[in-house]
C-alpha cells in the first residue's frame, strides 16, 4: 500500500489501514483522549458510578487498550473489551462471571476478530446509559460506536 | 460384518428406549405425603385426548390423584419441532403413603412407573436444623485443610476439624438424571426436594420443552417448611445468592442462569434471613453493575415486603440481635475468597473492602433465627471451596474449606446451647484432587518439579499458625502441600500459590478453543501441563465420586451407608415431621 494515497482517505479509513501500517495511525491516533478501564469512580454493593473522566468523554472519540472477549462469531459486528484476557464468551454462556470494568464494541464495519490474548486499541465514540443489544439481548452501560481497532 | 449389525442394533434400540414416553415424576421417585408437585407425561407422537389412558394403582388415574391433567395436542421443541402430545397437572398432593404405579397408554405407546409416597415420623426430632454444604467438598480438601490450619507431628494431626467431630456419617452419590456427573443445581435441589434431576436445574424435573421456567415442579425444603411449620429459614452463602446452591432452597427453574427469576422466588419465600452476594440481580437494568435485563428493583421490593438492607460488615454487625427480616448483600456477585478478603487483599477487595466472612454471617443469622420458638432452617454453604477448585487454584480452595469449617465450628457451639438442633455437613460433589505430598523449595535445582516430594522425600509442610487464628499465617511457604487435579484444560503448574489473585488457567482463542494461560508461562519453573478435557473445557470439572456427609444432634442417626443425595432430604424431612399425617 502507498502511503501518500491513504493520507487522502477520511480519518476513519486511515485508522482502518494502521493495521497495517501503525507507524502512520500512531501520528494521527495521539489527538484522541485514550480511557483506561479505571471506569467507575465509586463501587457499591447497590450500584456503581462511572468516573468524572467517561461521564466527560462520552460523546467523544476516544481511544481505549484491552483485549477482545472471545466473540460469538468469528466475524462480527461487535465484541466486549476488557482489561485482562478472559476466558468466557458472554453471549455463549448466560452464567459467565463477567466482570463490572468491560465495554462493549460496535464496529463501524465487520472485522476479523484476534486471539484473546492479542492487546488490542479501539477507537470510536464513547456513549453511556443502559442500552440492550436486540440481537443477542445483552445490556450494556457503556459502548465504543463506529469503531475501528488494530493490534498493538 | 455380523459384529457391526449388531452394534448398529443396539444402538438403534437404545436411541429408541431414548424417546420413551416419559412420566414426571420419574420411576422410583420418593415423595413426601401431601407435598406439592407437578405430574407430566409426555407422548412421543400426537395423539387424541381420548386415545389416553392413565391409571394409577389400577384405577382411573382423577380418582386416585384427584385433578384432571390438562391436554396439551402438541410439544414443540427448538425451530418449532414437533415433539407429540403431553398432559400436565399441576400441584398435585398425594397424602396416603404407599406406592403409587402408574401406567400410561396412549396408541402403541406405554409407560409404566412407580412412585414411593412416604409419611414422617409424626413428631419432630429437632426444632432446628443447620445445613452446612461445602460446594464440591472433596476429601482432599478436609485432609488439606486439616494439615494447614492444625499441623502434623510424625504422621498424626496436631489437631481436628469441627468436621472431624460429627458423628455420624454417610457416602452420598450425586448423579444426576441425566448424567452420571453432576453441576451444584441438581445436587443441591435432590437434597433439597428429595428428588434427583438434571444438570442445571432446581426444583423441577426437566422437561423436553424450550422453556425453562414452565417444567414440572416439586416442592423445595423451604417452602416444605413454609407450608408445614412456624419455623424460620434462613439462607447464607459466600457466592451470589441467587447462585444454584443457595437458589436450590427455594428455586423452580430448569436453568440455574434464570438469575433474574430466582431473585423473585426468593422474595416468593421470604427466608427470614438471606445473606450473601449478588446484589447486580436485585438493581434494574439503568443502574450501573446491574445484570438486570429489567428494570425491577429488587432491593426496593425486598425492602417493601419487611426487609431491613444491610451491605457491609459492620451493617451486618448492627443488625446482630434486631428484629425483623434481614437481607445482607455485601457484592454485586460473588464475594471475595477469604484469602483474598482475610489477607492477600486481591481480587476485587478493593472494590469491596468491607464483606464479612462466612463466620460472622453463620453467627448472625444464628442469632436471630433463633428467637423464633417455634425453630428454623439454616443452610450456610461455603461457596467458593468450588468455584476456588473449577480453576485449580487449590491454595484458595483450601483457605475457603478452613473458613467453612469455622462456620461448622459455629454451628456446634449453637448446637451446645441447643441441644435440640441437628446439624448436617455435607458437600453436593467432588472434584478430582488430591493431595501427593509436598514442593518444597529447599530442594537442589531450579526445576520445580523435581520439588516435589512424594512418599519419604515428601516430609511435613512448615505451615504456622502463631496467632491461632485457624488459618497459616503464610501461605507460600517454603515446604507446602501438593495438590493435584486428576483433569483440567491445557495449563502452566507453577507450584506456587497464585499470590497476585486467583489463578485462570486457560484462555479462550479464536478457534472457541482453550489454550494454557500464557500469563504464567514465565513463572520460574512453570511447566505446561497438557488438557485431558475437550479444549472446550476452561477449568477442571466435577467429580463423579461420592461425597462424605457428616451429622450431629437428633436425626442424625438415620445417616449411615450409602444414600443418594434425594435420600438426604427424607431424613430433614423427617427430622421436622413434614410429612406427619395430617389430622384435620
Ligand atoms: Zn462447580
Amino acid at each position: 500500500m502507498d502511503i501518500f494515497s491513504s493520507l487522502h482517505l477520511s480519518r476513519r479509513r486511515l485508522i482502518g489501514a494502521a493495521v497495517a501500517l501503525p507507524f502512520t495511525a500512531s501520528v494521527v491516533r495521539a489527538a484522541d483522549p485514550s480511557l483506561s478501564f479505571d471506569l467507575y469512580g465509586k463501587f457499591g454493593v447497590l450500584g456503581l458510578e462511572f468516573s468524572d473522566k467517561v461521564k466527560r468523554l462520552a460523546g467523544q472519540e476516544i481511544s481505549m487498550k484491552g483485549f477482545m472477549a472471545p466473540p460469538l462469531k468469528a466475524e462480527a459486528q461487535f465484541f466486549v473489551l476488557t482489561e485482562v484476557p478472559m476466558s468466557l464468551c458472554p453471549f455463549c454462556s448466560s452464567d459467565a462471571d463477567w466482570p463490572d470494568n468491560i465495554v462493549v464494541v460496535y464496529l463501524l464495519e465487520k472485522q476479523t476478530f484476534v486471539q484473546p490474548r492479542q492487546t488490542i486499541e479501539v477507537r470510536g465514540r464513547l456513549e453511556y446509559g443502559s442500552w440492550t443489544d436486540p440481537e443477542t439481548g445483552f445490556v450494556s452501560l457503556l459502548r465504543i460506536r463506529q469503531a475501528e481497532y488494530f493490534s498493538v | 460384518m455380523r459384529t457391526f449389525l449388531a452394534a448398529f442394533a443396539a444402538t438403534t434400540i437404545l436411541a429408541g428406549a431414548a424417546q420413551a414416553t416419559t412420566v414426571y415424576p420419574l420411576d422410583r421417585a420418593t415423595i413426601l405425603a401431601g407435598s406439592p408437585f407437578d405430574f407430566k407425561v409426555e407422548l412421543n407422537k400426537q395423539v387424541k385426548p381420548e386415545d389416553v389412558k392413565i391409571m394409577v394403582n389400577g384405577q382411573d388415574y382423577r380418582t386416585v390423584l384427584g385433578g384432571e391433567a390438562q391436554f396439551v395436542e402438541l410439544e414443540k421443541g427448538k425451530d418449532d419441532k414437533a415433539l407429540g402430545s403431553a398432559l400436565l397437572l399441576r400441584g398435585l398432593k398425594i397424602s396416603a403413603p404407599g406406592a403409587y404405579k402408574v401406567e400410561v397408554a396412549a396408541g402403541d405407546e406405554t409407560k409404566s412407573v412407580t412412585w414411593n409416597v412416604y409419611e414422617t415420623a409424626g413428631q419432630p426430632k429437632a426444632k432446628n436444623i443447620i445445613f452446612l454444604l461445602g460446594d464440591g467438598l472433596s476429601v482432599a480438601h478436609r485432609t488439606a485443610a486439616r494439615i494447614m490450619s492444625k499441623g502434623m507431628t510424625e504422621g498424626k494431626a496436631n489437631g481436628r476439624l469441627n468436621m472431624d467431630d460429627l458423628d455420624h456419617l454417610a457416602f452420598i452419590g450425586t448423579s444426576a438424571t441425566n448424567a452420571v456427573a453432576t453441576d451444584s443445581a441438581n445436587t443441591m435441589s435432590a437434597l433439597m426436594t428429595g428428588h434427583k434431576t438434571a444438570v442445571n436445574a432446581l426444583g423441577v424435573y426437566a422437561d423436553r420443552t424450550p422453556a425453562s421456567l414452565d417444567d414440572p415442579r416439586v416442592e423445595t425444603f423451604g417452602e416444605a417448611v413454609r407450608r408445614t411449620t412456624k419455623k424460620s429459614i434462613g439462607i447464607v452463602a459466600t457466592a451470589e445468592v441467587e447462585d444454584a446452591t443457595p437458589a436450590a432452597v427455594v428455586s423452580h427453574t430448569r436453568s440455574r442462569n434464570d438469575k433474574a427469576d430466582i431473585v423473585g422466588m426468593l422474595l416468593d419465600v421470604k427466608p427470614e434471613v438471606l445473606l450473601g452476594g449478588g446484589s447486580a440481580y436485585f438493581l434494574g437494568k439503568e443502574v450501573a453493575g446491574s445484570k438486570r435485563k429489567d428494570n425491577q428493583d429488587y432491593i426496593k421490593l425486598f425492602q417493601d415486603a419487611g426487609y431491613k438492607l444491610v451491605t457491609d460488615k459492620n451493617e451486618l454487625a448492627a443488625n446482630a440481635s434486631a428484629e425483623g427480616n434481614l437481607l445482607g448483600l455485601f457484592h454485586t456477585g460473588n464475594m471475595d475468597v477469604t484469602l483474598d478478603r482475610e489477607f492477600l487483599k486481591k481480587g476485587t477487595v478493593d472494590k469491596f473492602p468491607n464483606q464479612p466472612g462466612l463466620v460472622a454471617m453463620t453467627k448472625i443469622a444464628l442469632d436471630r433465627l433463633s428467637k423464633n420458638p417455634d425453630g428454623f432452617f439454616l443452610m450456610v454453604e461455603g461457596s467458593s471451596i468450588d468455584k476456588m477448585s473449577h480453576p485449580l487454584d487449590w491454595d484458595r480452595a483450601v483457605v475457603e474449606t478452613i473458613e467453612f469449617d469455622q462456620a461448622i465450628g459455629v454451628a456446634r457451639e449453637f448446637q451446645k446451647a441447643h441441644p435440640d438442633t441437628l446439624i448436617v455437613v455435607t458437600g453436593d460433589h467432588t472434584h478430582g484432587v488430591s493431595i501427593i505430598g509436598t514442593v518444597d523449595d529447599e530442594k537442589p535445582g531450579t526445576e520445580m518439579r523435581e520439588k516435589v516430594g512424594t512418599y519419604a522425600e515428601a516430609g511435613f509442610p512448615n505451615y504456622k499458625d502463631e496467632n491461632g487464628d485457624g488459618y497459616p499465617d503464610k501461605i507460600d511457604v517454603s515446604r507446602r502441600l501438593f495438590l493435584s487435579a486428576n483433569n483440567g484444560p491445557d495449563h502452566y503448574e507453577t507450584f506456587r500459590p497464585k499470590l497476585d489473585g486467583p489463578f485462570v488457567p486457560a484462555v479462550q482463542n479464536e478457534k472457541k478453543e482453550y489454550v494454557a494461560n500464557e500469563q504464567y508461562k514465565d513463572v520460574p519453573g512453570a511447566v505446561f501441563v497438557q488438557g485431558n478435557l475437550p479444549k472446550s473445557s476452561e477449568s477442571g470439572v466435577h467429580a463423579v465420586d461420592d461425597v462424605v456427609l457428616q451429622s450431629a444432634g437428633p436425626g442424625s442417626e438415620e445417616f449411615h451407608g450409602y444414600l443418594e443425595q434425594s435420600d438426604v432430604y427424607r431424613v430433614l424431612a423427617d427430622t421436622f415431621a413434614l410429612g406427619a399425617k395430617q389430622t384435620n
